[in-house]
């Protein structure tokens, strides 16, 4: 296997990965968010407006971490550069 | 394939490109200060006024009463800076109404000139409430070990709202563009809708994170006490 094909094979891989196991925890940490507040919200409904911006801004700060692997993923499969740098030499190396 | 408007370029001069990102950026700014200026022009104090500027009222009493509710002191003070940076990005959120236009929120230059500006306001309430020596020392809390991480920590908070900002813009018209070569006819309205929610609820996660950051900078004073009530006999 040449260069090019393990850095596609590697980015493609660790791109998919990055992905599910990045979205699983914060996805598990904002469902118990979510199951906590309702459960203040139960218990004291007139402190609603309270819990709910809390809840929100918990939420935005754990959905971060997931936008953070997103973006990593992103990277890899469209700004990729390992596979643009390996791509110039070989357009280099053709061009000769 | 089209990660952010950064890279469609109207125009190029050396290395000075106008492209689709300063032009939206121009466009919001066109829109907000224009809708404002024309607004304001009357303002009346009577009981009724025109819905313009009730929607105006109703917009900045909402912004000040969150931000009294986060923590900072003197609400007027920090509403400036505080409402631009929500407006700016609601209205950029909600303008992907338009067709053909793409968010320049959507671009790690726009968020990251934004967080900058979080960056720089953060000291300035800081040292306008505690004075120059005060906030400087706020650092050391609660001891000079911590000196270090403080400083980090305000550094990863910059970069925390640059990318979250930038990400979930981002991802929102990426999932609209994918989604249009797939199933181009109902699903991608839908998903314009979440974009929508998900932009408005950015828009406010920024802010009120901008706030909390000031907030968190100024110094923490006792509540007013009630005045004394003399009763007489």
């Amino acid at each position: 296997m040449d260069s090019m094909t393990i850095i596609a094979v590697a980015s493609i891989v660790i791109a998919g990965l990055t992905t599910g196991f990045g979205c699983m925890g914060p996805a598990f940490a904002e469902g118990r968010a979510v199951a906590t507040a309702l459960t203040a919200l139960a218990q004291q409904p007139d402190a609603s407006a309270t819990i709910t911006r809390t809840l929100f801004v918990g939420l935005a700060m754990i959905e971060s971490t997931a936008i953070y692997c997103f973006v990593v993923s992103m990277i890899l499969i469209f700004a990729n550069p390992f596979w643009n740098h390996a791509a110039a030499a070989v357009a280099a190396v053709a061009a000769k | 394939m089209h990660l952010s408007p950064d890279q469609m370029i109207f125009w190029q001069l050396g290395f000075i490109k106008l492209n689709a990102t300063i032009a939206f950026t121009w466009g919001l700014m066109l829109l907000l200060v224009v809708g404002s200026m024309l607004i304001t022009r009357k303002l009346s104090t009577e009981l009724t006024r025109s819905r313009w500027q009730n929607l105006l009222e109703i917009i900045v009493t909402g912004i000040e009463s969150q931000i009294a509710e986060v923590g900072i002191h003197e609400p007027r003070k920090a509403i400036g800076f505080l409402g631009t940076l929500f407006l700016f990005v609601a209205s950029a959120s909600l303008c992907t109404i338009i067709p053909g236009y793409e968010p320049p929120t959507g671009s790690l230059s726009t968020t990251a000139a934004l967080a900058l500006c979080v960056l720089v306001a953060v000291p300035m309430f800081g040292i306008a409430d505690q004075g120059l020596g005060g906030y400087l020392e706020s650092y050391l809390e609660p001891t000079v070990l911590m000196l270090p991480f403080n400083i980090i920590s305000e550094m990863s908070r910059t970069l925390a709202l640059a990318v979250r900002l930038f990400g979930n813009m981002m991802s929102g018209a990426m999932i609209i563009a994918i989604l249009l070569t797939i199933t181009p006819f109902v699903f991608p309205i839908v998903m314009t809708v979440l974009g929508l929610l998900t932009g408005m609820v950015q828009a406010y996660i920024f802010s009120i994170l901008a706030a909390v950051y000031i907030a968190a900078a100024q110094h923490v004073r006792k509540p007013d006490p009630e005045p004394q009530q003399t009763a007489k006999t």
